[in-house]
């Protein structure tokens, strides 16, 4: 008989669980592995809600496997470590983000890019080098290869700084990586939801002047006064667009959605970067003369590395660098979803998973 | 309208319609002011770029329009203040003949991206008139905009440096691309394409051509050096090169889905586009993110990098490949251009072909 979720492995965990296309979430029993040599095994304290949870609780990128657990930003505390773990104890605070395996040999996995090693093994809706699926952090426990857990720093909020191990992970990753980290540069963030708020707080940790674009004229007064950026534009008034053409050393643009990229390099100096961090699933059109007669240059990014991870976690905790976060209890999960998708969050969800989600 | 009224009297071909044809004109440049150097034309390159300017493919031409900037020729007069030059010399001009010379952008010697960049064909020169170029016996040039050509180099062969050169080297440099070892592929096998192989080459890069031509692949490795072949349009070839590319120079004029180029780059790979398409090129975002590829666009390149880039071919013997015409062959060649049928550069024979009437 073929083993189910609840008996393929030996340690019970209960979670919430979308089985069809329509991700609505509901109670789901599973198993997690024993905790192997190199094992951490934890208790979920919370976990972030994630865009991508929606997208793919909802099978919109195609590669849906039911019943799906989603959650990648966990934090939580270790319960059971492997005999051979050393990165942390049992009591210790701990994180997991996007990634619990790679291949650890490839050129990217020995550079400390295990987010684009091919043989990238996600936290959730991926297969296991033990051939059974994964399941995210909307769960009770968690086991993850130490590799792939991240020391949280002591005193720092588990619930306000879950969200930074994804949403954190993707716009510190390109900043440093293009280069727009310097003190003094002009930094333009695109939409303004959980990846760009985000965004916007390291952007003015590295000591930029940052501009926040966005649809929605009544998000300026909260990204003025409580995020701290210093200019916020309307990305559809092509007068505003205009008044800040050639200003931007670069561009970190979270918006998921079809839009037009013309205004934006536009508004980037000469030999300015756009790096996209959201991903629209239809083709962007790239103008070739803005690009070519003033050097500039798109790209992507996506999450980062561990070693980076653990950078950007501990770069969080030095700058005070947190979130802003709404808690909500696990059977709040389909009302959250519902609010996600009109973006209607400040500016994450961050289920209360110790308090709301009881093994039986 | 002609710019006539000036001291030099000049004549070129030029077009007068969007019709791209091109005939004789007579008119004029200005005297040979005490930065300047006036230019008897020998030989001038016919880039892609005249060829869409002719036509107003980019919607900026105004005409009478003379095109013409890959140029070689030699000095006859040289104003008070020139130092870098004298008569007799054998110099080219390339893309650009002004900047403003003094904001951040002109400090760093880059004055292809000045916002007030005067460009040799065109172009609204300093005086409030038009900039004519190459396909002309003579042309009126600030010591600045000019370039030594090295000994060793062909002056027919080598005018097709002065921008498709500096328009592959540019981006090669900024963007990393000259590591021994690496793997470059180049996309378009034209006059930038062609001279991107032999850089890359000299840059001790493996080479694959990427086009839709098979017929051009004996050449690509014969020739040229390239060390592979692909053919874009097909799926199996594609599909087997996927990931293997550190770089791509995509010189592609037509309009193009990057998808395909996107997949066949290593992760962290870049791909720099130099040709200019007339319409948006179609971007999907999911490669990028997933392997954090980024796609930069160049433009030519300044002074100081288009000298060094002649010195650069000097150094490792590069000329372009080129078909050498006379002037009044200019509208055929033009044809044959715009059906990629030329192996890579037309070069006009202006010395020898361009009498006045």
């Amino acid at each position: 008989m073929a083993k189910s979720p609840e008996t393929e492995h030996p340690l019970k965990v209960v979670g919430w669980a979308t089985r069809d296309a329509s991700g609505v979430f509901s109670p789901f029993k599973f198993s997690r592995r024993a905790t192997g040599e190199h094992d951490v095994q934890f208790k979920v304290l919370y976990c972030g809600v994630c865009h991508s949870d929606l997208h793919k609780a909802k099978n919109e990128w195609g590669n849906a496997r039911y019943p799906l657990v989603p959650g990648h930003e966990i934090v939580g505390e270790v319960t059971e470590v492997g005999s051979k773990v050393e990165k942390v104890k049992v009591g210790d605070k701990v994180g997991v983000g996007c990634m619990v395996g790679s291949c650890r040999q490839c050129d990217q996995c020995t550079n400390d890019l295990e987010n684009y090693c091919s043989k990238m093994i996600l936290t959730y809706n991926a297969v296991y080098t033990d051939g059974t699926i994964t399941y995210g952090g909307y769960s009770n426990l968690m086991v993850a290869d130490e590799h792939f857990i991240v020391r949280w720093p002591d005193n720092f909020p588990l619930d306000a700084g879950a969200p930074l191990l994804c949403a954190g992970i993707t716009t510190y990753s390109p900043l440093r990586y293009f280069g727009l980290d310097k003190p003094g540069m002009n930094i333009g963030v695109v939409g303004l939801g959980g990846l760009g708020h985000v965004a916007v707080k390291f952007a003015k940790a590295f000591g930029a002047k940052v501009t926040v674009i966005s649809t929605s004229i009544n998000k300026k007064k909260e990204a003025i006064e409580k995020l701290g950026a210093d200019l916020f534009l309307v990305s559809r008034d092509p007068e505003e667009m205009k008044s800040a053409a050639g200003t931007l050393d670069g561009i970190i643009d979270t918006v998921s959605a079809h839009h037009p990229i013309l205004p934006l390099l536009g508004s980037l100096k000469p030999h300015g970067k756009m790096v996209l961090v959201g991903v629209p699933e239809k083709p962007l059109e790239l103008p070739a003369f803005p690009l070519l007669s003033g050097r500039k240059l798109i790209a992507g990014s996506g999450i980062g590395g561990m070693k980076e991870t653990q950078e950007m976690i501990d770069f969080a905790a030095k700058h005070n660098i947190l979130p802003d976060v709404e808690i909500i209890p696990v059977d709040y999960i389909n009302t959250a979803m519902d609010r996600l998708a009109k973006s209607d969050v400040k500016y994450r969800f961050v289920i209360d998973i110790a308090n709301s989600l009881k093994a039986e | 309208m002609a710019v006539t009224g000036y001291a030099q009297k000049s004549f070129g071909w030029a077009a007068t319609d969007t019709s791209g044809v091109l005939s004789p004109l007579h008119f004029s440049r200005r005297e040979n002011g005490s930065d300047d150097v006036t230019i008897k034309i020998l030989y001038c390159g016919v880039c892609h770029s005249d060829l869409h300017s002719v036509k107003n493919d980019w919607g900026f031409t105004k005409y009478p329009i003379v095109p013409g900037h890959e140029i070689v020729g030699l000095v006859t007069k040289t104003g008070c203040d020139v130092q870098k030059f004298k008569v007799g010399d054998r110099v080219g001009v390339g893309v650009i003949v002004g900047s403003c010379k003094t904001c951040d952008i002109c400090q760093q010697d880059l004055e292809n991206y000045c916002p007030k960049v005067i460009f040799t064909y065109n172009s609204r020169d300093q005086d409030g008139t038009r900039t004519y170029g190459g396909y002309s016996d003579i042309v009126v040039v600030d010591q600045h905009f000019v370039l030594h050509i090295p000994d060793n180099l062909s002056s027919d062969a080598c005018a097709p440096l002065l921008c498709a050169g500096i328009t592959v080297y540019s981006p090669m440099k900024y963007y990393g691309m000259a590591e021994p070892g690496k793997h470059l592929g180049v996309a378009g096998l034209g006059g930038l394409g062609h001279v991107a192989v032999k850089f890359g080459k000299a840059f001790g890069l493996k080479v694959t051509v990427i086009s839709t031509s098979q017929k051009k692949e004996s050449e690509a490795i014969n020739k040229l050096g390239a060390d592979s072949f692909l053919v874009s349009t097909d799926p199996a070839q594609l599909k087997a090169a996927m990931g293997t590319m550190d770089f791509i120079i995509d010189t592609i004029a037509a309009v193009h889905s990057l998808a395909p180029l996107l997949d066949l780059l290593k992760m962290n790979g870049k791909l720099v586009t130099v040709g200019l398409p007339d319409k948006p090129l179609e971007l999907p975002i999911f490669p990028l993110v997933l392997g954090r590829k980024l796609v930069g666009g160049s433009d030519i390149g300044g002074m100081k990098e288009t000298q060094e880039m002649l010195d650069f071919c000097g150094k490792h013997n590069i000329n372009a490949d080129i078909e050498l015409i006379h002037i009044d062959y200019i509208n055929t060649a033009f044809e044959r251009l715009a059906k990629s049928e030329v192996r890579y550069r037309f070069v006009i024979d202006v010395a020898n072909s361009l009498a006045r009437n």
